[in-house]
């Protein structure tokens, strides 16, 4: 079965919470942003926490991303806290 | 991006008379420069502040406010525009940003740099950490800030 992998990021605080910046996941088949906050979520820990918060947002390949955008293969993928800048 | 309109995200500080000098020269048409510039202060939400690190997600950061500009375009006639924002470690009284906005006529120039400022503001993949005298903090999103981006719709 061909498998797709995407390149996952975290900033700032979230990053912290992690304790990674980036990583890799291999997904089966297309999927959505929402079932891969679902994905990370359930390792538990530390991830269970930071991805039950809504504030967290989400971005693919640079642009904003709701939970029911879609996610392919060799998508970037980054998730983030409200932002505060200038 | 047309090369009238410029985004840049750096470390190095910036300066805001060559700047509007740079911008203003070769076009006779600008009547109008509107400028705004953000400064790290020594104190927030009552506890001081030693120094800031500012965190940026590159790649999307220039790519969202690069949006922010071109929308600022189609609202209102400018000449050029340019936003600057810093990144790294910055301390009290350093400068942030800069937004700077040409038009013949000094009403688009005043508010396209406002709705900037205010759309990078809430938009603008950054993040700021300070160092305070109890140690570091992450700052947290204002709703004044979502208010005032939201203040610009139908408007």
């Amino acid at each position: 079965m061909p498998h797709m992998s995407v390149t996952l990021r975290y900033f700032a605080s979230l990053r912290e919470q992690l304790g990674t910046d980036t990583e890799s996941l291999n997904l089966s088949s297309e999927t959505t942003v929402g079932a891969i906050r679902e994905q990370l979520s359930a390792r538990g820990g530390v991830w269970a926490i930071a991805f039950s918060s809504e504030r967290i947002l989400s971005s693919v390949n640079h642009q904003m991303a709701g939970p029911d955008v879609l996610v392919s293969a060799d998508d970037e993928v980054a998730f983030f806290p409200p932002v505060t800048g200038g | 991006m047309h090369p009238r309109f410029q985004v840049r995200v750096q470390p190095e500080c910036f300066d805001l008379g060559e700047e509007c000098d740079r911008l203003r020269r070769h076009d006779a048409s600008i009547g109008a420069i509107a400028s705004f510039v953000g400064v790290v202060r020594d104190i927030n939400d009552e506890v001081g502040v030693d120094s800031l690190e500012l965190e940026h997600y590159p790649g999307m950061t220039e790519k969202v406010i690069e949006g922010i500009v071109e929308e600022a375009r189609t609202r209102w006639s400018l000449n050029s525009a340019l936003v600057i924002h810093r990144v790294g470690r910055l301390g009290p009284t350093d400068p942030i940003v800069l937004v700077i906005c040409t038009s013949a006529h000094r009403a688009p120039a005043f508010e396209s740099c406002a709705f900037i400022m205010d759309f990078l503001k809430t938009k603008a993949p950054f993040w700021k950490k300070e160092s305070t005298p109890d140690g570091e903090r992450w700052v947290e999103a204002r709703e004044s800030d979502a208010n005032a981006a939201r203040g610009w719709q139908g408007r």
